[in-house]
């Protein structure tokens, strides 16, 4: 298998292509500035966001109890509940089910939670027909690609781009890439597989602990259009989506859309407590690593989040360098300190694409400190992560330096010293990745200390 | 009232200016203000590196340095914020540590200041001042707006404070960030740029040097007529009409 | 089976902090122009709000809207259609449905969602699987955020019950907000006395 590349690597070949990287940064300032607009009308917003985060801290704190009461109210709703371990788990029981009932042809929503358990290619390898049908998600199942954003899957294609797509899956005419035309197309498309699905996949925005149902939130319909017409409901859902009380949703839902895209609520939020008559609705509650971060005192609150994607839309570096760049199921801040717990190796770049800014952490309508987490998961990977002599020395060697004040002096006097005389050639050279497309500063003829001594020490 | 200033070690070494015009600034708000000689860093740059551990001996001296100071006053909103975070735990016995434009107007309580400066200016809001200082009120955030380097600049003479499309974006210097991602931190930066240009800035400003050294950077690579200073430049200022004409 | 609900559960027991409190629930009460409040926020999701109409509004709407050969559908008493759902077993029947009329139970002003439990839309998948939606909503049932509606209705009431906040819109291609994803193509809501 490939390495994956560090994001720098990744983000420096998206970035080559410099319209793109600024339609793409553009497209999600204009989401993050709705965000803004929306927030701006709720003279409470701020008073949310603490209460969001301190139901999400007794989550947290009480989680094994509250699934429990969970998954005993959903039994006496009619739902069977299963319990993953692992995405391998959760995938057998998917597998299970659709055997069980003998389904070949399924219909799935947005669910970010099995694109982490890469369950679409678990059941394509065996013969399963599974379609994406939210739009975002069927371009790029089209595409082949994964969803390079959690709320918006094909923000990284232009719309000429999705008519190409269209035009060889759907037969839409060549050229075309009006949105109006590629989505009544897209429509005619998937209902004929909502009408003949058997089987709905949907992920899960809020399961309720007091009542055993759950919350999914679409603006298309699709995840209702495929439950309501199937004969069997599974519902795939992190064991972190839980919330106490179904009044909880007062709070979760003025925050959620309104983060996400500055909608005041998705246009469609639908709350499953039973299956229909003679029908089955199925829940698979996951871990997957979220246990194990849960024990990490530092990271434990990433789990507080929502799925909102207000961390991407605000973030310069993701805006920039694309949800690929990130080269994990979730991009952008809160795949950065998310990811890492589940593959410290695999992911030890994503907490160093970050500038530390801070906005992540303060657009987050759970408060979750992001960016203090980017920062903690540094001194780990230092720590545990890939070794970096060179960078290790040279940190060492700084540190030793700024420890001894008589040595410091020196040695930025040297350095000063040695940028004056030398010649242009030697400073920029390939090794010096500040001077690729910046300068340095002119040096001065003297440091403030020595100013100091001779006007103010005498 | 006794005051350390603490100078973040590329300032020492690459824009005393920027420290003198800090220095003149507490001075002439009758501050009794020393320079501690052997100061040096505040170790920031490993920590945020992940190697906090090496930060360790540049903080105990920091620590040392300013001992005997009520204040800790420092140019430079993300010295500030680390040293805040990581040397001092805000015990009662430690000296208090304040970025130069909140000492000013939430300490000193200053009014009004005799600089002029006829230029259009511009005002990067530095991330760790921003956010983590509370210097201004973020744009994700709401509430009631506040913003002590504008309100600092507002009392310059003849000054044309320009607004920006994007307001506090961050510039993509991040530290060894401008090196390790070096392609995103550059274009960055370069937005950053284009935005005060599309509004007609002649000068950029902030509270952080850090910052504007990336912004410089560039501006010179791209031989632009655009400046950067440190807003204790602009606050401390004495420039007649004639010169800018 | 069960091995893993258990060794999820130690792990939690073992990994997670001390129990920290449960927030009250927050209350923000808010009642200032309440119809022109909800109004706006439907605008914004792409649906309309009528108002100061009777039930002959409606009637008259879906003669100027809908040819005689369309498949009406009304749950709503005094107002006729020319489908009948009681012979409706299979949801699948509903697939040419043009448009359908309900009620619903709450309408949020601050979001324009309405409260549609199960009992008032027949069959789950008739809001979606509709061309067109018609709702008709009470003026004293407007409510000023969700605190409130969630204080008035008991979601587990009902095996399935769902906000309806406008018709079914994306705008996954390059942003460009569309009416008319999967489920309707339009939402007209008629608030009444």
């Amino acid at each position: 298998m490939k390495a994956t590349p560090t994001h720098a690597a990744a983000a420096e070949e998206f970035l080559k292509d410099e319209e793109r990287s600024h339609w793409h940064d553009d497209t999600l300032w204009h989401v993050r500035s709705k965000r803004d607009v929306a927030a701006q009308k709720i003279p409470e917003w701020e008073s949310l966001r603490t209460t969001a985060s301190q139901i999400k801290d007794n989550v947290l704190s009480n989680l094994d109890q509250l699934l429990l009461q969970f998954e005993k109210n959903a039994i006496e709703n009619g739902i069977e509940v299963l319990w993953a371990k692992d995405a391998d788990e959760h995938n057998q029981h998917v597998l299970r089910i659709l055997e069980e009932n003998q389904v070949k042809n399924l219909v799935k929503s947005k669910s970010i939670l099995t694109e982490e358990c890469g369950l679409n290619h678990f059941l394509e390898d065996k013969g399963y027909d599974v379609v994406d049908t939210d739009l975002g998600e069927r371009i790029i199942q089209f595409n082949k690609q994964v969803p390079s954003h959690i709320v918006m899957p094909a923000i990284h294609l232009k719309k000429k781009e999705i008519g190409d797509i269209f035009h060889e899956h759907l037969g839409t005419d060549a050229g075309a890439d009006d949105p109006a035309y590629l989505t009544e197309a897209a429509r005619q498309h998937l209902r004929q597989k909502f009408i003949q699905a058997k089987a709905a996949i949907t992920g899960v925005n809020f399961g309720i602990a007091e009542t055993g149902g759950f919350v999914v939130c679409t603006n298309e319909g699709n995840a209702d259009m495929g439950t309501h017409l199937a004969d069997l409901h599974i519902a795939c859902m992190g064991i972190e989506k839980l919330i106490p009380r179904a009044a909880d949703l007062g709070v979760f839902l003025r925050l959620l859309a309104r983060s996400a895209t500055g909608q005041s609520i998705t246009n469609y939020t639908s709350h499953f407590h039973r299956p229909r008559p003679g029908k089955k609705m199925y829940l698979i509650l996951v871990d997957n690593g979220r246990t194990n971060q849960l024990g990490r005192e530092d990271f434990r609150n990433s789990l507080k989040c929502i799925r909102c994607g207000a961390c991407m839309n605000t973030c310069p570096i993701y805006r920039r360098s694309s949800g690929f760049s990130y080269g994990s199921t979730v991009p952008g801040p809160i795949g950065s300190i998310l990811s890492p717990g589940m593959d410290l190796k695999k992911h030890s770049s994503l907490p160093f694409a970050s500038t530390l800014c801070g906005s992540c952490t303060d657009v987050c309508p759970v408060k979750i400190n992001i960016h203090e987490q980017l920062y903690k998961w540094r001194q780990v990977i230092t720590k545990e992560g890939p070794s970096q002599p060179s960078k290790k020395w040279a940190m060492r060697f700084g540190g030793n330096v700024m420890s001894k004040p008589k040595l410091f002096d020196m040695m930025g006097n040297l350095a000063r010293k040695s940028l004056s005389i030398s010649p242009r050639g030697f400073v920029y050279n390939s090794f010096n990745a500040w001077g690729k497309h910046r300068e340095l500063p002119e040096v001065p003829k003297e440091s403030f200390k020595e100013w100091y001594r001779k006007n103010r020490k005498q | 009232m006794k005051v350390g200033l603490f100078i973040p070690c590329y300032v020492d070494q690459f824009y005393p200016q920027v420290a003198i015009a800090s220095l003149e600034l507490l001075e002439s708000a009758g501050v009794d203000v020393d320079y501690p000689l052997k100061q040096t860093c505040c170790g920031q740059p490993m920590a945020n590196s992940g190697y906090q551990e090496y930060g360790e001996g540049p903080a105990a001296l920091f620590r040392e340095n300013f001992s005997e100071f009520d204040y800790v006053v420092c140019p430079s909103g993300s010295c500030t914020l680390h040293t805040k975070d990581h040397i001092y735990s805000g015990k009662e016995n430690e000296p208090k540590v304040y970025e130069l434009c909140e000492f000013l107007t939430d300490v000193l309580k200053i009014k009004e200041l005799t600089a002029d400066f006829p230029f259009k200016v511009g005002i990067h809001a530095s991330c760790h001042g921003l956010r983590g200082l509370n210097l201004a009120k973020p744009s994700e955030l709401m509430g009631v707006e506040f913003n002590k380097p504008k309100q600092l600049l507002e009392m310059v003479n003849g000054i044309e404070l320009i607004e920006l499309t994007r307001k506090d974006e961050c510039c993509g210097f991040g530290g060894t960030f401008a090196v390790l991602e070096e392609a995103v931190s550059v274009g960055m930066g370069k937005d950053r740029i284009k935005d005060h240009e599309e509004h007609g800035v002649q000068v950029i400003t902030g509270a952080d040097m850090s910052c504007l050294m990336h912004l410089e950077g560039i501006l010179r690579r791209d031989k632009s007529p655009i400046k950067v200073m440190h807003i204790a430049e602009i606050l401390n200022a004495k420039v007649s009409k004639t010169q800018n004409q | 089976m069960n091995s893993s609900k258990e060794a999820i559960i130690a792990a939690i027991k073992k990994n997670k902090p001390d129990l920290l409190p449960l927030p009250e629930h927050p209350e923000y009460p808010y009642e200032d122009n309440l119809i022109e409040q909800f109004q706006s926020s439907i605008k914004l999701n792409g649906g309309t709000a009528r108002t100061g109409e009777g039930k002959a509004a409606i009637q008259t709407y879906l003669q100027e809207n809908f040819t005689a050969d369309k498949q009406v559908l009304s749950l709503v008493d005094g107002i006729t259609g020319n489908f009948d759902v009681k012979n409706v077993q299979d949801p699948h029947e509903l697939e040419h449905i043009e448009v359908a009329i309900l009620e619903g139970d709450w309408g949020v002003v601050e979001n324009a969602a309405i409260w549609l439990p199960e009992d008032k839309i027949a069959h789950r998948a008739l809001p979606f699987i509709a061309q067109h939606l018609i709702v008709l909503l009470k003026i004293d049932k407007l409510l000023g955020n969700m605190h409130e509606v969630y204080q008035k209705i008991n979601v587990a009431d009902s095996g399935y019950g769902v906000f309806v906040a406008g018709p079914s819109k994306t705008a996954d291609i390059e942003q460009s907000l569309i009416i008319g994803a999967h489920g309707p193509r339009s939402m007209v809501v008629f608030l009444m006395e």
